[in-house]
Formats: structure tokens, sequence, C-alpha cells
């Protein structure tokens, strides 16, 4: 049963995915990426990574994405108001993509499936197991990134002080 | 400058101290009004069933009196109309006919008598001017109506049935009669 | 989760669950229809009124009537409104409502022929993280119905109305810090049973009443109660994200708006008045059914109190104004959670909580 809830969740996340490219009202790539990071979250239940999943519904679906409708809809963006983009953006953007495509493929290419009967990696996903392992094992990164994220809200505040 | 009214005070914008700042206080102290009110006696009367009772200077709508023996008391004269503020009375006099005694108190009655209730303020000088203690105000509400035709009251509607006396006493009694 | 467990057991467990979720289910919209003619009657009694007592012993039967004449006015959607989407926003800012009820222990495990019957639906290891995904869904409903309209001042409800709950969804997060700081776990479950100890007095309010106190006005917030109900303002800018809804679409986002202060009194009553737990409910001696079941009742007691104290300050207090309200979510609220959260690595660290 676990394999056919994960070839619907692929499925649909697949051709959500395809839908934020191909549909032509922003208002609904933005819907569709909504459904699209829903069905990872799903991915993430099946791979019993509770806390991943969770955090991935909050920090995406409940706050990003709410900030790219807030825009979009403000700003009214619809087919009429889209620029016209030259021929060499659309080329740079095709060659980028398949240039990503293939860098994924080569990543994909070694991935070990037998990796899956890891012992920790069934609990990994787990808060305290996660906890342990951030503070542990990764506490530089963890502390780095931190760091990083301080910095990003000073330049928020310092941006958004008006000069005087 | 001296205060219009006994009651104003003087605004003061004084700097709120850290206590006020939080504003738990003040909130408590709402609740506990609100909670007071919560078991209050209820003011609310359950209309159809119960009735408030009007004022004893209520002023509502109008009646045309008649006398003990039932004739109109209305002669016609006009005073009403002359004392209407809001220009809301409208007569027609006739002469009384012989055999028509019992209809009409005196020789002369009003044959037709209108009020523009939309134009009517209610003030009640028709019921001062009148001599002949003729129109009184009663406690009745003037219903609405789909049209402003509606609302110029005839005499149908306004004197007041023989086998129905309009009970006035309360305005009587107010005008120390 | 839910998904993940259910693939593992066996039927009865499966029954057992669905049981529960029909249960809850009626329970959670009989609660939410009743309290919207709690509100009214409240709001009545506060102002010395009787309140709607005509359908009905004490207008019993109000929440039937205003279900029947909602389901039978006019339905309209706006000649230019985004059909699919018009209908669908209602039907998610109720579905999420209704989505928290899943993780909320409602008591102690019944005992019946041998059999465990448990009074939660899921017992999450991320139960409050779930909670606050799915509060910061709610979003969506309100932005899209509000954008779905077609109506430039439904847009501006839906802004005014996403912006106050995305702002107050971060102090109402860290808030909760200092609670899972204390009990060591996210799962409402484990956090209810820590709060069992002094004979079942241990609750989280009297060590964390600053914690409690933000909170409790997030929740506020996030409910769109007054006095932050400027996302809905009903007596002066006609509504909100919803001007365009009518009939039963619009029934559904004020329902599920009841649903919603129902679902944050349980989480309030778990996450700092104890939960099912009450005084002295292992010393008394009765059978562990009677327990959970007395448990149940006072979670209900509590949840009912909250819920009365929510239309309490509904009737008490009077809006705050847009910027003050940024002020005091960004400005007083953050700040004020970070400091507690200090406090309470602190007292911790030294030993004297725990």
């Amino acid at each position: 049963m676990r394999e056919y809830i994960f070839y619907f969740l692929a499925l649909v996340s697949v051709i959500s995915a395809l839908m934020v490219v191909f549909s032509r009202n922003p208002i609904h790539s933005v819907l569709y990426l909504v459904v699209c990071f829903f069905s990872i979250a799903g991915h993430y239940l099946l791979l019993n990574a509770q806390f991943l999943a969770v955090v991935h519904v909050i920090i995406y679906a409940g706050a990003i994405m709410v900030l790219f409708l807030f825009v979009i809809m403000l700003l009214n963006l619809n087919k009429e108001s889209e620029p016209h983009k030259p021929i060499i953006i659309k080329f740079a953007s095709v060659i980028s993509a398949s240039l990503l495509v293939l860098v994924l493929i080569a990543a994909m290419v070694n991935i070990n499936p037998a990796a899956d009967s890891h012992p920790t990696l069934h609990t990994i996903g787990m808060v305290r197991e996660l906890g342990d392992t951030l503070f542990k094992e990764y506490l530089l990164p963890f502390e780095i990134s931190s760091v990083l994220f301080l910095t990003a809200m000073v330049g928020v505040v310092l941006i958004s002080k008006k000069e005087s | 400058m001296q205060a219009l009214t006994k009651r104003s005070k003087l605004v003061s914008n004084k700097k709120l101290s850290f206590i006020e700042k939080l504003y738990l206080p003040a909130i408590l102290g709402g609740l506990k009004i609100t909670l007071q009110h919560f078991f209050k006696k209820k003011v609310t009367l359950k209309y159809p069933e119960v009735k408030r009772e009007f004022a004893p200077v209520y002023r509502g709508m109008h009646v045309l009196k008649r006398d003990e023996a039932g004739r109109e008391n209305c002669t016609a004269c006009g005073l009403c109309a002359v004392a209407c503020p809001a220009e809301a009375i409208t007569m027609e006099a006739a002469e009384r006919m012989d055999g028509e005694e019992g209809l009409y108190r005196e020789e002369k009655y009003a044959a037709k008598y209108e009020i523009n209730m939309l134009r009517c303020i209610y003030c009640g000088l028709c019921e001062e001017a009148c001599p002949k203690d003729a129109i009184y105000l009663t406690d009745r509400i003037v219903d609405s109506e789909y049209t402003r035709e509606g609302f110029i009251y005839g005499k149908d509607i306004l004197v007041e049935k023989v086998d129905d006396r309009i009970d006035i006493t309360k305005r009587k009694k107010k005008k120390g009669e | 989760m839910i998904a993940y467990s259910i693939l593992d057991r066996d039927w009865s467990f499966l029954t057992d669950k669905l049981i529960l979720v029909g249960i809850l289910f009626a329970v959670a919209l009989g609660i939410a229809a009743y309290s919207t003619l709690a509100e009214r009657k409240i709001a009545a009694f506060m102002q010395d009124r009787i309140g709607p007592d005509r359908a009905g012993f004490f207008g019993i039967l109000q929440p039937i009537a205003d279900g029947v004449k909602s389901i039978l006015k006019e339905e309209i959607i706006p000649g230019r409104a985004h059909k699919f989407l018009f209908i669908l926003a209602p039907c998610i800012f109720m579905t999420v409502a209704l989505m928290t009820y899943a993780i909320i222990p409602w008591g102690k495990d019944l005992i019946i022929n041998g059999r465990k019957f448990s009074l939660q639906l899921a017992d999450l290891n991320v139960g409050i993280l779930y909670s606050f995904a799915i509060v910061s869904l709610g979003v969506y409903g309100i932005m899209i119905g509000g954008w779905a309209s077609n109506n430039k001042f439904s847009l501006l409800g839906a802004v005014r109305a996403s912006t106050q709950m995305i702002s107050y969804e971060l102090a109402m997060g860290l808030s909760l810090i200092p609670i899972v700081m204390m009990s060591s776990s996210l799962s409402l479950r484990d956090i209810t049973e820590a709060q069992s100890y002094w004979h079942g007095m241990h609750w989280n309010i009297m060590l964390q009443p600053l914690s409690f106190i933000i909170f409790f006005t997030c929740a506020l917030a996030e409910c769109n109660r007054t006095p932050f109900d400027l996302a809905e303002t009903e007596s002066e800018l006609i509504g909100g994200y919803h001007t365009e809804y009518s009939s039963m679409k619009l029934a559904l986002f004020l329902f599920g708006e009841y649903v919603n202060i129902f679902v944050s009194a349980a989480v309030i009553s778990i996450l700092f008045l104890g939960g099912y737990n009450f005084p002295y409910m292992n010393e008394m001696g009765l059978s562990p059914n009677w327990v959970s079941i007395l448990s149940m009742g006072a979670l209900f007691a509590k949840i009912f109190f909250i819920i009365f104290v929510f239309m309490w300050i509904r009737w008490t207090i009077p809006r705050f104004r847009y910027d003050q309200l940024m002020k005091l979510g960004w400005q007083i609220f953050i700040p004020l959670c970070i400091v507690n959260i200090l406090i309470t690595g602190l007292l911790i660290t030294l030993k004297i909580y725990h």
C-alpha cells in the first residue's frame, strides 16, 4: 500500500510542478506550487521524517508561498502585462535549465537505493534525533547558518529604514 | 475661561506609568464591569406579549372626540389648522341639516377633516387650540403605509367610533381639567 | 503521521479511529454551532438584554434556524470572479479549521473489554508544530477568497486579515517555546502529562504566565476576534475578505471561525490549563475508565471557559488601530517572547524548573 501512496504523491508532485511552469495565470502557478509542496511533505512523511514534513509545510506553504501570493495578487499580474522577453534570454534560460537537469541526473546516477536499510535512517526524521544531530555533529554549520540568517534580518531592517 | 457645563473635565496628557502601560489592569477592570452587567436584571420586554407603557404625556395619533350622546364635538372652527405649525390639518365646514342633531353637537360641523400624518410633528398644539374639546392626541401609533396618500387620514380614521370610544382621561388629567 | 501509522496496524485500529473521527466531527460542528448562540446570548447578557429566545426554549433551536436560513438564501457568484477558487476558498477555510482536531488529546485512554481506546486521533511527536502548520494554512482560504471575488475591497480585506495572521503566528510560536522547553516534547499528550504533577495542578499557566498572556492574545488575533477583528469589522467596513460571499459559503466562513475558536480554546487549555488533568484525579480512587470520562469532562469545561472568556473580551475591549496591532505583534510580543525564552532557559539550566 505504501508503494501506491508513493506513486500517487509522486504523480501529484510531478504534475503540479509542471503546471507551475505551464499555467499562464501566475496565481495558478503559485497555487500549483503549494500543492507541489504538500505532496513533497507527504513524501517526507512516507520516509518517516515528520519534523521535516511539518516544518516544510509551515515554512514553504505557510509563509513563503503566502508572501508570493501577496505580491502577485497586489501587483495584479496577468497575461497582458507580461513583458515580452528577447530571444536571447529565452535561449539562456533553456540552456541553464538543461544544465541543471544534467547536474541532477549526474547526481541521481550515483544514488545507492540500498541506503534505505541504514539503521538510523528510520528515526533521523524525529525531532529528538534531529536535534541531537544538529546540536552535536553539525553544531558549527548550524551556528554559521544562524549567523547568516541574522545578517539577512539586519539587512532587511536596514533596507526598510528610511534614510534620514 | 469659564466651563460651559459642570461636568466638563480638564484633559491631561500625562505620561502613563509602567503599570498603566501594561494595560492589563485596565483590561481586567473592563472585564469586571462587563461581568457585573452579565448578572444584572435585563431590561428587555418580550414585545408582542408584553408592551411597555407609554408616558402619560405621550403624543401619538389624533382622535376626534364625540360627546356622551355620540355626537361629534368638532365645529370646523379651524383653530387647530391655524395653530398647526406643520400645516398638516385641512377641513371643510358644513351646516347641520334638520334631523342630523344626533350626529353633530352644534349647528356647524366638519364635512371633511384631514390630517397629513407625514407632515404632523405630534406637537399637540391642535389639542391646545381646540375650544370644543374635540381633538386629542392619543397613545396609539400611526401604522406604516406603502404610499404617501395613505398617510392622509380622513374622518373615517380620525373620528372615534360610537361603540368604540378612545380613552383620553390621561391627556385631560395632564391638562388639569 | 496518520497515514503512516494506519498502514502498519490492524483493521480494528482503523475502525476505532473512524468512529472517533465521526464523533469528533459531530461534536466539533455541534459546539461551533452552539458557539454562535452562546456568542449572541453572552453579548445580549453583557448589554443587559435577553438575546435570541424565540426559537425553542432559551433559543435552543436558533443555530438550526440560522443554518436553514443560510442554506435557503440566494447564492451569488460575482460575474468576473474566479469561479473555482471562489468556491474552493470557504472549503479550504473550513477544512483547515477542522484539521487541528486530529491531534488534541481529549482525555485519558478508555479501556473497553480489555482493549485500549485512545481518546486522541493521532499522537504526533510534532503535535504543536502540526497545529502551527494548520494555522498557517488558514491564511490560504482567506487570501484565495479575497482574490477570487474580483473586488479590490475584498482583496484589501484579505491582505489585512492575512498580514495580521502571519504577524501573530510568529509571536505565537515563540511564546510556546518555553512550554516545549519545560515539557521537553512537542507532542500534546506529553505536554499534558507533564502537567499532571502536584496532584494534577502543575499547570503551565502558573509557571509561564507571560507565555500564557502572549499566547492567549495571539490566539485572539489568529481567530480574528475582538480586539483584533480588523479583518472583519462587521459593523463598519462591509466585512472584509468575505464581502462578496453569500448564502452557505458565507456561513462556512463565519462558521469556520467558530470552529477555530473552539480549536484554539482546546489548544490553550491543553498547553496552559493542564489539558485533561484535574485536581486529585489519581487520588480519588475511581476506576480508570471513570477517571478518563471525568478527565474529558474537565478538558471540555476548560474549553468552554476559554470560549466564554473569548466572548467576554469581545464585548469588553474596543478594537485596535492597525498600526497599534502591528506594533504590538512585532515590537512588543516578539521581544518579550525572546526574553521569556532566555529566562526559562536560565531557570532550567539552574534546575529551578524541573
